[in-house]
Formats: C-alpha cells, sequence, structure tokens
C-alpha cells in the first residue's frame, strides 16, 4: 500500500511538470501559432541555471525560483524576436522545425560541455526530509514540488482568464490585426508570451533539479512525452491543459505499479485510444 | 432619451470645418490582388461622410488601409495633416483613429465586460462607462454573458460603445446596420446622429442609403476601388438616379 | 499563408522530360562509383538514406504531411529483416521481403491512427507513436535492447549473388534504390498523384469534388512507410546490424533534415540531402556533439533562408522542374 501511494506521489510530481510544460506549449501555440519543439531544451535550461547560480555565485534553490524563468525568459525572448519573428505567415509546420532545430542546438552545445550525465543539484535545506503521513511517508520536497506546481499552474490561469492583461492575450489569440489596430502592441504582446511560456518551462527545470539529476538531454524525452499530453488534451483550453497534464501524471504512476513495463509508454498508448475514439482530444479546438 | 454626452472634445480638434482625413491615391493590395486603384477623398471636422458602393467595391478594404491594418498601401493618408501611409495600426489608433469593423470583431473569449474594456484609451475625452451604459442599456445586463451569446444588434452595439471609450475623435463604422432589424436600425441612426451632436467625425459605409441619407453630410460612391463621384446631402434628391445606376438597385 | 511546398512547379510534359534525364545521368553517375575508388559503403549507406528521404518526401511534398516519425519505418524493417536473416535464417530476398512487409503493416496501422488529425498534430502524433515503439523495442527481447541485432549473414541473392562482395552488394542496392526511385517517381506522375497534389493545395476543395480525400492520404502514407522499410531491409545489408539509433526521434530528424537541405517537394531533393549529411556526418564524425549543433544550424538557416533547398533552388533558378 505504502508503495502504490508512493507512485502516486511520483505520478504527480511527474504530472506537474506535465502540466506546467503542456501550459507554455498550449500558450505559446495559441498567440504564435507555434508548436514549440525547443521547449523541452528550455526547461533544461532552467535547471542548468539553477546549477550554475549555485556553484558559480551561491545563490542557492530560492533565488533560482525567481532568477532562472527570468534569465531563460528572457533569452527566449530574443529567440522570438530574432528567429521566430520571421515565420509569421509561413505554413505551421516550419515553426515546428525551426525550434526542433533550436533544440539541437541548445542542447548539442550543453551536451559538449557536460556531457550526458547528470549533474547533481542538493534539495534546499528547508526542504529537506519527510513526514509520516500513516499510509505513507511524504517526502517533504516532493510534496512541494506538486502544492507550488499547482499554484503556479492555477496563477497563471487566473492570469489568462480573470485579468484585463489576460483578456488581452485572449483576444489577440483569436484576432491579432484587430486588437492592433485598437491601440495594443500586438508584436510586444507576443514575446512577451513567448517569454512567459518558456518562463514556465525554465521554472519547472528548477523544481526538476533536486529530484531529477541535471543533464543535458532531460527535456529531450519529456517533451514527447508533452507532445502526447497535448495531443490528448487538446490546446483548446488552459484549464484541460493543467488537468490534463496531472491526470495523465497520476496514470502513469499508477501503470508503473501496477504494470511498469508499461510505463514509459502508457501515455502514447492512452494518445492513439483517445485519436481512435475522439479526434479532436478531449477539449479539443481542432488544430 | 436623457442628454448624457458632456465630454469635451479634444484641443486638436478643428471646429468648423478644417479637413481631419485627407486621402490621395490610395492603392492596396490583399497579399496579391490589387484591390484599391486610388482612393481620392477627404472628411472634414464633425462631418459624417458615407461611401456608398456596391459589394467588393473596395468601401472595407479603404477602411482598413486607413487603419493601416493591409501591409501593402501606397499613396497618401493625412489624418490631422500628419501622414500615416507608413505609421502601424496600434500608433495608428494611438492617434485617435477607432474601426468599427464589418464583422463586428466580437471576441468569443471574452465575456462582454472585457469586449467592452478591451480598446485601451488613447486619448482623453472619451465617454465614461457610465455614459456608454446610458446610450446602450441592455450592454450593462449582459456584462457577464460570453462575447459572441449576444444577438447581432447587441454584438453592434457593442462594437460601437466599445471605440467610444477610448477618446477617439474619428470614428469609421464598417457597415454598423447589416443583417439588423428596422428598430436596431433606427437606434443606431440616432447614437450616429448624437455622436455627431457631440463633435465626433465619423466615415462611414453603408449599402443602406436611406439609412446613410439620415445621418450623412456627404457622400462618395465608390467602383472598382476608385472614387467616381461624390456629392452632398443636400444634392442627393437630385442624385438618386444616378445612385440607383451605381449601386444596382 | 505560404505552404510548406509552394516550390512544386507543376508537372508538364516537359517536366517530365527533363526529370528522366537528371534520372538516367544519376543513374549512370551512380553506377560508376565502384570504379572510382570512393568507399562503397559510405554510397551505399547513403543510398539507403536517400531511398528512405524519398519515401518521406512523397508524404510531405506530395500529401502535404509531415512526418516526424519515419525512423520507426527504417528501424522495424530492419530488426524484421535480422531476425529474419539472422535467426530463421531466410534468404536475402525473403529478409528483404520480411522487411518490407513489416513496415507495410506498420504503416498501414499508424497511418489509421494519424491520418485523422491535419498538419502540426499529424506530426506530433507520428513523433509520439515512433517514440512509444522505440520504448516497446527498447524492452522487447528479440531486438536485443541497447546492443541491437548484430552480425547478419549477408548470403546470396536469388542463391546467384554473393553479397559479402562490396561491389556486388553495391549493385544490389543500388537497383534497391532505383526501383523505388522509379516507383516514387511514378506514382508523382500519376493520377494518383495528381489528386494528391490537390489534396494537398486545397483538400476542402478536393473534398467537395467528391474524392475521399482520407484514403488517398492513408495510401501514400503507406506507400511512404513501404519505401522507408525497403530503405531499412537494405541498410541491414550494408551495415550489418539493426540497432535503437534506427528508431530513435534523432533519426526521424535526420531524415527531415536531409529532405530540408536537399528541398522539400522537389524529386532529387532528398537524393542530393541525403548525399550532403551523410558526408557531413563522415567528415564531422571526430566532432563529438557538435554535429548535433551544425545540424541544428542546419535547420535554421534553411527554414529561415533557404526554404527551397538546394534542388529547389537550382530548379528554381532555371525554372524547371526537378
Amino acid at each position: 500500500m505504502q508503495a502504490l501511494f508512493a507512485q502516486l506521489l511520483v505520478g504527480l510530481i511527474n504530472g506537474s511538470f506535465y502540466a506546467l510544460l503542456s501550459l507554455g506549449l498550449a500558450v505559446i501555440f495559441g498567440m504564435l501559432n507555434i508548436i514549440n519543439f525547443a521547449h523541452g531544451a528550455l526547461y533544461m535550461m532552467g535547471a542548468f541555471c539553477a546549477y550554475f547560480l549555485l556553484n558559480l555565485t551561491g545563490l542557492g534553490y530560492w533565488w533560482a525560483l525567481l532568477i532562472a524563468p527570468i534569465v531563460v525568459g528572457i533569452f527566449g525572448m530574443i529567440l522570438e524576436r530574432t528567429l521566430l519573428r520571421w515565420l509569421t505567415g509561413l505554413d505551421h509546420l516550419y515553426g515546428l522545425l525551426l525550434t526542433f532545430g533550436i533544440a539541437l542546438i541548445v542542447q548539442g552545445i550543453f551536451q559538449n560541455y557536460f556531457g550526458s550525465s547528470g549533474l547533481p543539484y542538493a534539495i534546499p535545506e528547508q526542504l529537506r526530509g519527510g513526514m509520516n503521513l500513516g499510509f505513507m511517508f511524504l517526502p517533504i520536497y516532493r510534496g512541494w514540488v506538486v502544492v507550488f506546481s499547482l499554484v503556479v499552474c492555477f496563477a497563471t490561469w487566473f492570469l489568462i482568464e480573470r485579468t484585463r492583461l489576460g483578456a488581452n492575450l485572449r483576444a489577440a489569440t483569436e484576432n491579432p490585426t484587430l486588437v492592433r489596430a485598437f491601440g495594443i502592441n500586438v508584436p510586444r504582446m507576443i514575446t512577451l508570451t513567448y517569454g512567459l511560456g518558456v518562463g514556465l518551462a525554465a521554472l519547472a527545470g528548477v523544481l526538476s533539479a533536486p529530484i531529477n539529476q541535471v543533464r543535458p538531454l532531460m527535456g529531450a524525452d519529456l517533451i514527447i512525452v508533452v507532445f502526447a499530453v497535448v495531443v490528448i488534451g487538446g490546446m483548446g483550453s488552459i484549464m484541460g491543459s493543467i488537468i490534463t497534464g496531472f491526470a495523465l501524471g497520476v496514470i502513469e504512476g499508477l501503470t508503473k505499479y501496477f504494470y511498469p513495463e508499461a510505463s514509459n509508454t502508457v501515455v502514447f498508448v492512452l494518445m492513439v485510444l483517445v485519436l481512435l475514439v475522439k479526434p479532436t482530444g478531449l477539449t479539443g479546438r481542432a488544430a | 432619451m436623457p442628454e448624457v454626452m458632456t465630454a469635451t472634445r479634444p484641443a486638436e480638434f478643428v471646429a468648423g470645418g478644417g479637413t481631419i482625413l485627407d486621402v490621395r491615391n490610395l492603392q492596396a493590395w490583399y497579399g496579391e490582388s490589387h484591390i484599391l486603384h486610388g482612393m481620392n477623398f477627404n472628411v472634414n471636422a464633425g462631418e459624417v461622410v458615407t461611401l456608398l458602393g456596391r459589394n467588393g467595391a473596395g468601401k472595407t478594404t479603404t477602411l482598413k488601409s486607413i487603419m493601416g491594418m493591409l501591409a501593402k498601401r501606397t499613396g497618401s493618408v493625412r489624418f490631422n495633416d500628419r501622414e500615416i501611409i507608413r505609421t502601424t495600426s496600434d500608433k495608428i489608433a494611438r492617434l485617435g483613429i477607432a474601426l468599427c469593423p464589418e464583422e463586428r470583431g466580437i471576441f468569443a473569449s471574452l465575456d462582454v465586460r472585457e469586449n467592452l474594456l478591451l480598446p485601451p484609451v488613447v486619448r482623453p475625452g472619451g465617454l465614461s462607462l457610465d455614459q456608454i451604459f446610458e446610450l446602450f442599456p441592455n450592454l450593462k445586463e449582459r456584462l457577464k454573458s460570453q462575447g459572441t451569446k449576444l444577438s447581432g444588434g447587441e454584438q453592434q452595439m457593442l462594437a460601437i460603445a466599445r471605440i467610444l471609450r477610448t477618446g477617439a475623435s474619428f470614428l469609421m463604422l464598417d457597415e454598423p446596420t447589416e443583417g439588423l432589424a428596422p428598430v436596431i436600425i433606427q437606434q443606431i441612426g440616432h447614437t450616429i446622429a448624437r455622436l455627431k451632436k457631440e463633435g465626433f467625425t465619423i466615415l462611414l459605409v453603408e449599402q443602406n442609403f436611406r439609412f446613410a441619407s439620415t445621418v450623412a453630410d456627404r457622400y462618395y460612391v465608390v467602383e472598382h476601388g476608385k472614387v467616381i463621384d461624390g456629392f452632398s446631402n443636400a444634392d442627393l434628391a437630385a442624385n438618386m438616379d444616378k445612385l440607383h445606376t451605381y449601386l444596382g438597385v | 499563408m505560404t505552404t510548406i511546398t509552394d516550390t512544386t512547379l507543376p508537372i508538364t510534359p516537359r517536366a517530365v522530360r527533363d526529370e528522366m534525364i537528371v534520372f538516367v545521368i544519376m543513374a549512370a553517375l551512380l553506377a560508376l562509383v565502384p570504379w572510382t575508388g570512393i568507399y562503397p559503403f559510405f554510397v551505399m549507406q547513403a543510398l539507403c538514406f536517400a531511398l528512405l528521404a524519398c519515401a518521406f518526401n512523397l508524404l510531405i511534398g506530395y500529401g502535404g504531411l509531415l512526418s516526424f516519425g519515419h525512423a520507426m519505418f527504417l528501424g522495424t524493417a530492419g530488426y524484421a529483416s535480422a531476425h529474419a536473416l539472422k535467426v530463421w535464417g531466410l534468404p536475402p530476398e525473403l529478409g528483404i521481403i520480411v522487411g518490407v512487409l513489416a513496415a507495410c503493416a506498420l504503416s498501414v496501422i499508424t497511418g489509421y491512427i494519424s491520418i485523422r488529425r491535419q498538419g502540426i498534430y499529424f506530426s506530433m502524433i507520428t513523433l509520439a507513436l515512433s517514440q512509444l515503439l522505440y520504448f516497446i523495442y527498447l524492452q522487447t527481447p528479440f531486438t536485443h535492447g541497447e546492443d541491437g541485432i548484430q552480425g547478419i549473414p549477408q548470403g546470396r541473392l536469388f542463391g546467384i549473388l554473393d553479397l559479402s562482395k562490396p561491389t556486388t552488394l553495391y549493385y544490389v542496392v543500388l537497383v534497391g534504390f532505383l526501383g523505388g526511385f522509379l516507383l516514387i517517381f511514378r506514382t508523382i506522375n500519376s493520377p494518383f498523384g495528381e489528386v494528391l497534389k490537390a489534396i494537398r493545395e486545397n483538400e476542402p476543395r478536393a473534398v467537395s469534388l467528391g474524392y475521399k480525400t482520407d484514403h488517398y492520404k492513408l495510401l501514400a502514407y503507406i506507400l511512404s512507410g513501404s519505401l522507408a522499410g525497403l530503405a531499412g531491409a537494405l541498410k541491414v545489408f550494408v551495415a550489418q546490424n539493426a540497432s535503437l539509433t534506427d528508431v530513435h526521434w534523432s533519426m526521424s530528424g535526420e531524415i527531415v533534415l536531409m529532405t530540408l537541405v536537399g528541398g522539400l517537394g522537389t524529386v532529387f531533393g532528398p537524393v542530393v540531402g541525403a548525399f550532403v549529411i551523410i558526408a557531413m556526418q563522415q567528415y564531422l564524425a571526430g566532432f563529438g556533439q557538435w554535429v548535433q549543433v551544425i545540424q541544428g544550424v542546419i535547420f535554421v538557416t534553411c527554414v529561415l533562408t533557404f526554404r527551397r533547398g538546394v534542388v529547389g533552388e537550382i530548379a528554381h533558378l532555371f525554372r524547371r522542374s526537378l
């Protein structure tokens, strides 16, 4: 029984990353019409940023949570301004190819300097240890990851669905030309939106660093699972991405307990099933 | 209807007939299609000028070109004596021009309140929310509804209302009465007349010239992307036959 | 919106004639390779990838579907053929057929699932499916996991041709490549190909004309997958092994890269692209992960400034169809 809850917790943690990453992908896709293949690489950069902050400047985890998303977010915004900007009006597939190329470049560079093995990053002092809940032992850091991710996801949802800024974003997603004709600087909003999506990915990277090691390829296999999550959930709704992400993480965790050999593949199998039954995805708006 | 509008008009507003908008040889393309072949017309302060013409003549394209929404345009468009042919649409909006598009452009992912508040205030002197609700009371009841759940008439009201808040003094209304019931059309006519009284300058695109004749000061007839004729409201009766030919009515 | 293969020029009898001439030149040049002293294994490997890229190109260039999972056909055919040759002891010709059939079956299943979605979703689904297959192959015993299937016998094709002789093997692979290439060429220039192009350009209109577009797309997908399988089966003889790298998504990415560099939607682009990328990999073999960075740079450069690819630019320059 303990083992089951332990796996559920792992599932929730993975679900947190799926949710944060698919949320970022959905936001970017909505505004820019680009599937950001570089998302995994940017997640990785977030983790490395935390690592550098600690090992080069002594700034610990709590600083990293703040600084890494900003730094990587700025890097993302530079990418958007210099490279992605040229894709407007082109077929969506070019966006996929361009961001794939960016992912190769970023990952290749990191791999050259850091090899393929993982670098350690310690759990911050305040979050070490665990609590005995009776039905399971809860490592504090892992509980923190889930709770913090939920908070961030909710905050993002709130920002987009309930604020004036979010209204601008939603309107610009629907009809950017008209929104610009009202006097809103849409190109700048697009850049900032990309930065937001990237920042979420980097934040996930920081959260991930103490649990999974910091490796150049840590985002590469993850991004493909996130693609499957996105196909299952559809990219039409923010809440949909969040719920699908967490749900799939839990399902994956349960699979690991009951049928471990399938745990790597269950998300993909679910994707196949959803496609056969409901091609537009669970909350989907057809692409 | 109570007298609610006490908006003060902005300082640079040239009272009594200065040229607000001057369009010369405006040409425009949608991709490869050459739509406007040289539009020439002007609009003076406080006037309501109507562009008449058949479907596909280029009226909507003209409004969109003035607004900077078409990438490829040449010629000259001067607003308050300032050249805007190369200006981007967000900057044009901030100069005090607002567009109410033909398709109304109500956003489905926003509720009525968000739709109403979306266009930012670009100049002082726009209507306050209270003033807007007094002009369009039914909007106040539907604030939480999803934008596209409103009826056609309500959406048109919303589309007009939201640009009144911005402080823009030059309004471009594209077919505001299209597809609406006669009683709503009357309401819109009243609204335009009120706006005119308050000193707004309006460029109107209309196929329904009977409606236009209730508010317009001057008309231009557009065909194949060019202005082929123009006359004032006083001469409307005299030009009726010509109009019938132009519009194929 | 610029579709990804707006570069293809219309098919005219003159265009077909031009292409046939280039084909004959290409075949002749390739036939002469063993006499030139160029390392035959390099060219053989390039030919396999060229066929693979051509198969991929059929789908994107003429069907408008960018498959990011074509490695799954390469790998599946490779594993199937390798197993048939090594474990079942089948002769080469049957080994190849087993590989192609395996890829064909896979393409029927994955095609049926993927065709349900358009555009970008199609690409993501093919990527996810190939990753699914990767994990399955990682765990199933017959593939020997990370080691792969090694030491595959080359045998005698039809009992006569000794495939352990490089020159003989070379001509067999060449024939396989040219055969696959001609099949694609024939398909593009057939009524079926015309319908495909119509679908790619304006699917709603094709539907309104009464074409069952999903069927056409699925057929194109199956053809593409099966020919990719042929490439995989041939490659088994060249490399004498079948491994996980053949099924990994980075392999799918390389296939896309080859076709992009050569020219998406052109007839000869994939061939040129395959040779370029394989040559580059040979040349840069000592540079470790910089190869990946360079490939990324090529992707970015091609998408931003070189969308027509090598052959596409040449074709554009000379206003011919290539």
